[in-house]
């Protein structure tokens, strides 16, 4: 599949399943809000430039903010998330292989840990920046840890089983 | 200017980032009236509930005292309505409870609401109660409210379902309209933060010469509070050679510290009685 289109269908998808799917399953715990819709941000592929994919999640934040009415919270979030991403690359990865346009990150081109590594800072800074916008000055600082932590780990969950269903298909092939 | 330029263009990615943080959050902020709100009712119902089963437990070692109270209470309103049937002419007496009595028709003024305290603050600076008692049982912002004695208690600002928050009179904004029952002189009643049990009565005009002991009632021109209910008794008087206005302590005759039933007065005339005050602040 054209790698544009690829993408275009996955910003569509990712919303639709946040919007549609997470957003209404009903809270299991105070701490825990299942978030899954930046992985479109984490599947752009290796070269795309740090000011694309700035912009694209900011686009992409403040559409998921339309449906929920919280206009900025979410594109706040992504921008950053957008913002960093290239920086968490090239932590991990050599000079060409983060500019590699065809690839994406994913289990098969990086390996479990980088991947999971790359997830889990990337997670955490969406989630942190997430509640401190939410919160303000409701600050409990152990509650604050608590619930970005917990979130972060059932969104790690969500990821991890969203790219073992993708792997598997893969393997039919 | 060109190092400037230079710099923008070698770091173009750094600022548009900051733009779109900036316009982000400034989108949020420009909303979070409504978050403010949601979570203001929110937490209220929340502090509320605590209130409600800390003061279950302080209510119960405390309902002798409160049986006194309330026996007390419905002697003196027994004592009202006697007046109210005989004493046609004691017009002054009449003014508590119904303010005019036509020989052709009843109209009613004020009404009464009882509720109970379940939380108090006496110790900062803006001190609130709250009371278990909301929209759903008729309470509205601006209902004044005033303690099972008769003083006053201090005014409503804050109502949700089953809960409201009235601010006491010991609040650095709260202003009453009050006057001294001697020479019938009306000034404000206010607090200057220092001691719970004082309050200030200010812009008392000098020709009252009040005297230590006098006692301070609601004036007629208050829109919430009826007239003539107990404020307090001078303490101190101020003498101030600098303006026209005495300033006076006020003893408050409201304990505060054992508020446990307030009554809130609910004035059917609050709207139009406040149309016309805003038009007559319109004039000056």
């Amino acid at each position: 599949m054209n790698n544009l289109l690829k993408n275009i269908v996955r910003f569509i998808l990712f919303l639709l399943v946040q919007i549609v799917i997470l957003n209404e399953v009903p809270p299991i715990h105070q701490f825990i809000t299942p978030y899954i819709y930046f992985l479109f941000l984490l599947w752009l592929p290796f070269g795309t430039s740090r000011i694309s994919t700035t912009f694209l999640g900011f686009v992409f934040g403040y559409s998921l903010d339309l449906f929920t009415k919280t206009p900025g919270l979410h594109a706040a979030v992504c921008g950053l998330m957008g913002y960093l991403r290239p920086t968490v690359l090239n932590l991990l990865l050599s000079q060409e292989a983060s500019e590699e346009v065809t690839k994406e990150p994913s289990i098969a081109t990086m390996g479990w840990g980088p991947y999971a590594f790359y997830a889990f800072a990337l997670t955490f800074i969406h989630h942190f920046y997430l509640v401190l916008l939410e919160w303000l000055q409701f600050g409990n600082f152990g509650y604050f840890i608590g619930k970005v932590f917990f979130t972060s780990i059932i969104s790690l969950l969500l990821i991890f089983s969203v790219e073992l269903m993708m792997n598997r298909r893969k393997l039919k092939r | 200017m060109k190092n400037i330029i230079g710099f923008i263009r070698q770091n173009f990615t750094f600022f548009s980032f900051l733009i779109l943080q900036i316009l982000s959050l400034v989108m949020l902020s420009s909303n979070s009236k409504s978050h403010e709100t949601f979570f203001g009712g929110w937490s209220n119902q929340v502090t509320g509930n605590i209130n409600r089963h800390y003061s279950s437990w302080t209510y119960f070692f405390s309902l002798k005292e409160t049986n006194e109270k309330l026996i007390a209470e419905n002697a003196s309103l027994r004592n009202q309505l006697g007046q109210n049937f005989v004493g046609f002419d004691s017009s002054k007496k009449l003014g508590t409870l119904i303010l005019r009595r036509d020989s052709l028709e009843k109209i009613r003024k004020f009404y009464y609401y009882p509720a109970k305290v379940v939380g108090n603050t006496f110790t900062l600076q803006k001190n609130y109660i709250v009371i278990e008692r909301g929209s759903k049982q008729g309470i509205k912002k601006d209902m004044a409210a005033i303690s099972p004695g008769g003083s006053i208690v201090g005014v409503v600002v804050e109502v949700n379902e089953n809960y409201s928050t009235i601010m006491s009179l010991l609040h650095r904004n709260s202003k009453v309209s009050a006057m001294l029952k001697r020479d019938k002189i009306a000034g404000s009643i206010e607090w200057d933060g220092s001691d719970p049990n004082i309050l200030v009565l200010k812009n008392i005009s000098k020709s009252a010469a009040p005297k230590v002991g006098d006692t301070v009632i609601t004036s007629p021109y208050s829109s919430n509070f009826p007239a003539q209910l107990m404020v307090g008794r001078v303490t101190t008087v101020i003498q101030d050679p600098s303006s026209n206005f005495l300033t006076l302590n006020v003893k408050a005759s409201t304990n505060f510290f054992n508020l446990e039933y307030v009554y809130l007065v609910e004035n059917r005339r609050m709207e139009d009685q406040n149309k016309v005050n805003i038009k007559e602040a319109g004039n000056e």
